[in-house]
């Protein structure tokens, strides 16, 4: 009984943690607070959701089709949105305002379009079960962990290896550093948004998968979490995130399981405060005077 | 005379709107104003909701009684979640006091004795036109006021440059928490009046988007001066009215105007600077 919650939480856990992923490299390398980065969950999930039904492609298919799509949406509103705060010193703020508008924007066009219903995924979508000493795993739970320790590699691999992942190093520790090395800022960036698109549309596409269910807003309430997730793991820190995303889904499924199911959407935001109440600078974060 | 006294039974849930949210809006301008941008005024409105109603409901409270627990709560409230806040700024604080607002929806919506995610129902409507915009104007009143007076340019000065504002011996700490407890009273008023005038509140209303929609007058005004967050307000509470006819569209040209606002006119529409009394210009 205990093995399957650790297993689900940790199936959940992995949702958060590439979501929080995409959330902090855009704030630690990009410096701006996007929050329509949300809006590309929903929009990954719907995309798919379309490439399957409308489409009658695969999920193989469709779910790098749809995560390569809102990539491309993602740089496309941050050069629409941001290119005239980042050059201002203000940016963290200014980004936060202009993107809430474009939030509230996103989500009412896509509601009058699509409807605020719940849509299904394809029935018999990756649903066979199997079973290790016990412990159920659903066939998306395979897809889940195994999509999400991939991305996760592979994006560790690209900052770590790459020539790619030293640039964008670079720019999250100093854009003006980086700037006068020949770092090829604008293009860096774009990158940057675009890679941040596709882990938000990925993590969309598998929890709409997980749970069964595709909504306009289900990005807002994802977006929630991740807020509680990447300052948990402390802003910008990729590492931080994905530590803070696992322990969040871990505590919340826990928490739903043996205490009581009406307290699970409060554990984030109640780690949050408790974290910060000790630590201001998030779990891992290095200590500072303060955080600006 | 009848004219106006159609227009003012068609509207007057509108009215009304006009002048809670004019409160909101000033509750989020006394943050900002001190260079702190909060997101958890829905969270300190529905405290002061759910007490002043729950003492009208439950206990029959004396009704000024019963509005003034409604802003000394959540202004408690605020004082309490300042111990972990107080030392965060910028972004982390914004990012933080959203988990807050989200904390204290998901506590009323699991509090049975106030009707869970049902909410409250049947409080009795006290609440007036004279009342709220009585409340509006001497709390925009007391914001001039407090403008011209040393602490609130001690505020702009933080808001301003901290590091120069710190060296010329401005407390911090202490302004911050005032600045917090005070914005948390206003939208606790706001919250009690709210409920008096709806008779029906419930935790669905307080999310993140209502927190978002307070933000947004403020911006729209701009944080220049009191005035700005309210005629932001007036403009965004009536516009959706206007546009009834696009009923589909209209969060969405809200949305357009906030965006439209904050890139290409990012102090706020409404801006002008209020002048001290005595300083030399």
């Amino acid at each position: 009984m205990l093995a399957q919650q650790i297993v689900n939480g940790v199936v959940v856990g992995a949702t958060y943690a590439l979501f929080a992923l995409g959330f902090t490299l855009m704030f630690g390398v990009l410096r701006v607070v996007n929050l329509t980065y949300g809006f590309y969950f929903s929009a990954g999930a719907f995309i798919a959701l379309y490439f399957m039904t409308t489409g009658g492609l695969s999920v193989w298919v469709a779910l790098p089709a749809a995560a390569l799509t809102v990539g491309a949406l993602s740089v496309v509103l941050d050069q629409l949105l941001l290119t005239r705060s980042r050059r201002t010193d203000a940016s963290e703020m200014s980004s936060l305002m202009i993107t809430l508008g474009a939030t509230l924007l996103l989500y009412s066009l896509a509601t009058a379009w699509l409807g605020a219903d719940i849509r299904r995924m394809p029935a018999g979508l990756l649903g066979v079960a199997s079973g290790f000493g016990g412990v159920r795993f659903t066939g998306i739970q395979i897809v889940i962990l195994g999509t999400s320790a991939l991305i996760v590699w592979g994006l560790f691999a690209l900052l770590r290896w790459t020539k790619l992942g030293i640039a964008i190093r670079a720019l999250a520790e100093n854009s003006d550093a980086a700037t006068l090395m020949g770092i090829n800022t604008r293009l860096t960036f774009a990158i940057v948004s675009f890679v941040s698109g596709l882990l938000g549309a990925t993590a969309g596409v598998l929890v709409g998968m997980n749970y069964n269910g595709v909504q306009p807003y289900m990005g807002e309430t994802m977006i929630l979490k991740g807020f509680a997730v990447i300052i948990l793991g402390g802003l910008g820190d990729v590492r931080g995130a994905v530590v803070a995303g696992v322990f969040v889904g871990l505590l919340e499924t826990l928490v739903a399981a043996y205490a009581a199911s009406s307290l699970r959407e409060a554990v984030a935001f109640l780690a949050l405060v408790l974290v910060l109440w000790v630590r201001p600078s998030g779990l891992f974060g290095v200590s500072e005077a303060r955080r600006a | 005379m009848e004219f106006l006294a159609d227009f003012a039974f068609v509207y007057q849930s509108l009215i009304y709107a006009v002048g809670i949210n004019g409160l909101l809006a000033l509750s989020v301008y006394v943050s900002l104003s001190a260079g702190q941008l909060s997101l958890g005024q829905a969270g300190f409105m529905a405290i002061g909701a759910y007490s002043s109603a729950l003492l009208s409901l439950k206990y029959d409270a004396f009704f000024p009684l019963a509005l003034a627990m409604g802003m000394l709560i959540p202004a408690l409230f605020a004082a309490l979640i300042s111990i972990p806040t107080l030392r965060l700024s910028g972004v982390y604080l914004a990012l933080t006091t959203i988990g807050v607002g989200e904390l204290v929806r998901v506590f009323f919506v699991n509090l049975d004795s106030a009707g869970g995610a049902l909410g409250l129902s049947g409080i009795p409507e006290k609440g007036s036109f004279a009342l709220i915009y009585g409340c509006l104007f001497i709390v925009l009143f007391g914001m001039f006021a407090f403008a011209r007076s040393k602490f609130g340019r001690a505020i702009e000065a933080m808001r301003e440059d901290e590091t120069a504002a710190g060296t010329m011996g401005i407390n911090f700490p202490r302004y911050r928490l005032a600045v917090l407890v005070v914005s948390a009273a206003i939208a606790g008023l706001a919250g009690g009046l709210n409920a008096h005038v709806s008779s029906f509140i419930g935790p669905a209303e307080y999310g993140f988007d209502l927190a978002v929609s307070i933000l947004s007058f403020a911006l729209l005004g701009g944080i220049s001066n009191p005035l700005g967050p309210v005629l932001g307000a007036i403009v965004l509470t009536i516009l959706p009215e206007v546009l009834r006819p696009i009923h589909d569209y209209r969060l969405a040209v809200n949305g357009a105007v906030i965006v439209i606002v904050m890139i290409f006119c990012p102090e706020g529409v409404f801006a002008w600077r209020i002048r001290r009394t005595g300083a030399a210009v």
